[in-house]
């Protein structure tokens, strides 16, 4: 043990350094909601609720694979868990309370109308709380499940995660069907509702509170949390790790811990998602949702955009929620070109659309353009 | 009596026929289109389903167009489809179909073939006050999401009650094993109708296994079958599984009949399974050999447009689409709620896979068939009526 333990940096003071940011992140969701929301047409402002959850898997992702460096496969799972815990909390507390499942947001809160309520009401307020104990069951889950097994590098942890994911997966599809009537729902105890919640056929019937003010102070929140996280003393330990286990290690970093705090941080936010996703009209949340094809959706995101690099990352659900859906005009070569257009990425760009940068790192633009002159003699001619 | 103010008016209108018919301005009607939406797995572990029900819809809005369209309310129309992917996946549903309906502002719309897709669709129509008809979402909780939601197909409660009613009355067998997808809800729903019914006809399930779609050795549950004896197993999955699932029971030296829902409707089934498959029987919309004359005129229409026999689901989305425009042709104007009213008022209409009557749940209440592999071709068994 070395005499000189370092000073350990607190989590909470790194994240919680000045409230500007969040009052602003406030302003933005509002304007999202109240301005962006009634003057798009509901396909498009459907598509930027799409691109809004999307951002916070692959923003939350990136604190695991990109700054720390450890290759989880297994976000669907902790998205899933946060998605059914708070879709049961919102639909399972409705039920009990009003007797009916349906949603009672205010202007706030939905894709649709919201004309002459309040901005918000006591439904959003159990929304707000269903979101945080999803994300918080979803963080508890990530402790259990990194503790033990983040003492595995690499590979092996690529296979446990995956496996957790697949758990998960199998475990939903055993639950029973959602109570759909009152009745039963208040006869049931508090112990048995958890377990009603749809099986293989999926959780319908969830309210839907989800609009695009939730979802995109979800988004700020968390890319917030992802920049301290990445500029801290906090952070800074994550970048070790994934630079070198070994001489982190050895320079006094409790590589395990803080390996387990990406993990609990990340799955806290996916575990958002998940709520958030839940509580979205024409979504579904099933227990496909926690399956390894819906992890790797988050992967492709995290790689494209570039392993640690938090606006890539952005960028990057940006672009795979879009190009399947710009290309819709194509039918059936639309999965095709869908593909080919990524590995035209990878193959262009091998460390993601950024690398570990930002996009508005000096060097992201010097990079870029360094790339540019190497193509220069073909450019020249042109011009 | 016919007046000379009538005359008048007759020879008047007959002329303006005539002028209208003549002048070039309008060489033919200007007829508008009418949009209608389609969403379907066109790509996707289940894409044979949304590209069958795809070319059934298509061959249905082809026909009703080259009759010159339908007329709503005095005025003709011609139809214009559009068919998006939904990959099969549910979360995908309410993208695709808030697209169908505010971005290409169809006016009904049909789908899904998966009830758990459906089951996503139908809120966000009945959000936006469009009718939705599902072809073949047989789950029954689909149509209770909301007025807007219909469907042509029977309900799964119903086919556990056929293929149960099947093997003890037309096969005369009592001891049944049940191997089910206990990842599809639709598996898992049968399941439950099947036990139901087939106990409470005094037959026995001896044994009851689980699988996950997608695995590829079924040795284990098959040997678990096997020791109980069954005369008869059900199997309630789809396609891709039962054929896998038929060749390694084959190999283990059991020789009795399997029974299935219409998940086992493919091409691809009998394809991968060959002779596995012999002497099985499943539950199925229609059965492309019973001589009824709407099925041949069917059939051949559909061979003569994208060859091949059309399976259950292209009748389906067949059916579907035509239920829609007799109910145009009914409609007070094409806004949803008298859309809605017109397909809620289909009484016995003469379709493809049966008569159709639309009840008070919005589901249809029509025979199902039981189909069998003899010869190297699925032949029709026997139609069960429903319960009464």
């Amino acid at each position: 043990m070395s005499h000189e333990t370092p000073p350990t940096p607190g989590l909470v003071s790194s994240l919680v350094r000045g409230y500007m940011p969040f009052v602003v992140a406030v302003g933005v969701a509002i304007v999202m909601q109240v301005v962006v929301r009634p003057n798009v047409d509901p396909y498009p402002a459907k598509l930027l609720l799409d691109i809004g959850i999307n951002c916070i898997l692959a923003v939350s992702l990136t604190m695991v694979n990109g700054f720390t460096g450890q290759f989880s496969m297994g976000h669907a799972g902790f998205m899933a868990v946060g998605g059914y815990a708070s879709g049961a909390i919102t639909y399972y507390t409705s039920m009990r309370v009003w007797g009916a499942g349906e949603a009672r947001g205010g202007v706030l809160s939905g894709m649709l109308g919201g004309e002459g309520l309040p901005w918000l009401t006591v439904g959003d307020g159990l929304f707000l709380f269903s979101l945080i104990v999803g994300g918080v069951v979803a963080a508890g889950l990530g402790y259990l499940v990194g503790l033990p097994s983040l003492r595995l590098k690499g590979d092996y942890l690529a296979i446990v995660t995956l496996g957790f994911g697949e758990i998960v997966r199998v475990v939903i599809q055993q639950t029973s069907p959602v109570l759909t009537s009152a009745e039963e729902v208040r006869q049931a105890t508090i112990l048995q509702l958890p377990t009603h919640v749809g099986g293989s056929l999926g959780f319908s019937g969830i309210p839907y509170y989800t609009g695009l003010f939730w979802v995109y102070l979800g988004v700020c929140v968390t890319l917030i949390v992802a920049f301290r996280l990445k500029t801290s003393t906090f952070g800074r330990a994550f970048l070790s790790i994934r630079n070198d286990e070994i001489a982190a290690e050895a320079m006094g970093v409790n590589t395990t811990r803080y390996k387990v705090w990406a993990f609990v941080i990340a799955a806290f936010f996916a575990g958002i998602a998940g709520g958030l996703f839940s509580h979205t009209l024409g979504v579904g949340l099933s227990p496909e949702a926690a399956g390894f094809l819906r992890s790797f959706d988050v992967i492709i995101m995290v790689v494209l955009g570039g392993l640690g690099s938090i606006s890539g990352a952005v960028a990057a659900a940006i672009i795979v929620t879009l190009l399947p859906e710009w290309l819709r005009g194509v039918a059936e070569y639309r999965m095709i070109i869908y593909a080919l257009a990524l590995i035209l990425i990878m193959i262009f760009r091998p460390k993601g659309l950024f690398g570990v940068r930002e996009v508005w790192d000096r060097a992201t633009w010097a990079w870029l353009s360094r790339r540019k002159s190497g193509t220069g003699a073909r450019g020249g001619a042109r011009e | 009596m016919r007046t000379l103010r009538s005359r008048l008016v007759r020879a008047g209108l007959a002329l303006a026929g005539v002028a209208a018919l003549a002048s070039p301005a309008c060489g033919r009607q200007p007829t508008e289109t009418i949009k209608i939406g389609h969403y379907a797995s066109l790509t996707g572990s289940e894409a044979t389903f949304g590209k069958s029900t795809d070319n059934g819809i298509r061959l249905a809005v082809d026909e009703v167009n080259a009759k010159g369209g339908v007329t709503i309310a005095g005025k003709t129309y011609k139809i214009e489809l559009v068919s998006d992917d939904t990959e099969g996946k549910p979360e995908k549903a309410g993208t695709v179909v808030t697209k169908l309906i505010t971005k290409d502002k169809v006016k009904a719309v049909l789908g899904e073939v998966a009830s758990s897709v459906s089951l996503q669709g139908a809120p966000v129509c009945q959000a936006y006050g469009v009718p939705m008809i599902t072809p073949s979402s047989t789950n029954y909780t689909v149509t209770q999401k909301g007025n807007m939601i219909f469907r042509v197909c029977f309900i799964d409660p119903f086919q556990g009650f056929a293929c149960a009613k099947f093997a003890k009355d037309e096969l005369k067998l009592t001891k049944a094993a049940i191997l089910f997808d206990q990842a599809a809800a639709y598996s898992v729903g049968l399941k439950d109708e099947f036990i139901k019914h087939f106990k409470s006809m005094g037959g026995t399930i001896v044994s009851e296994q689980a699988y996950t779609k997608g695995a590829s050795d079924f040795n284990a549950q098959l040997t678990r079958i096997r020791e109980t004896n069954p005369e008869v197993i059900f199997i309630p999955g789809y396609y891709s599984d039962v054929a896998k699932i038929s060749i390694q029971a084959r190999k283990l030296g059991m020789t009795m009949p399997l029974l299935g829902g219409d998940g086992w409707d493919s091409e691809e089934l009998a394809k991968n399974a060959g002779e596995a498959i012999d002497g099985c029987f499943y539950s199925n919309h229609y059965a492309p050999d019973q001589p009824t004359e709407a099925i041949q005129t069917f059939v051949s229409k559909y061979q003569q447009r994208f060859g091949g026999i059309p399976d259950g689901l292209a009748a389906l989305g067949y059916d579907a689409a035509n239920v829609l425009f007799d109910a145009m042709a009914r409609a007070k104007s094409h806004s949803g709620k008298d859309l809605r009213d017109a397909i809620a008022a289909t009484k016995n209409f003469k379709a493809v896979t049966g008569t159709i009557t639309i009840n008070d749940q919005r589901d249809a209440v029509k025979p199902a068939v039981i189909v069998e592999r003899k010869g190297g071709k699925w032949a029709f068994r026997a139609a069960i009526e429903p319960q009464r």
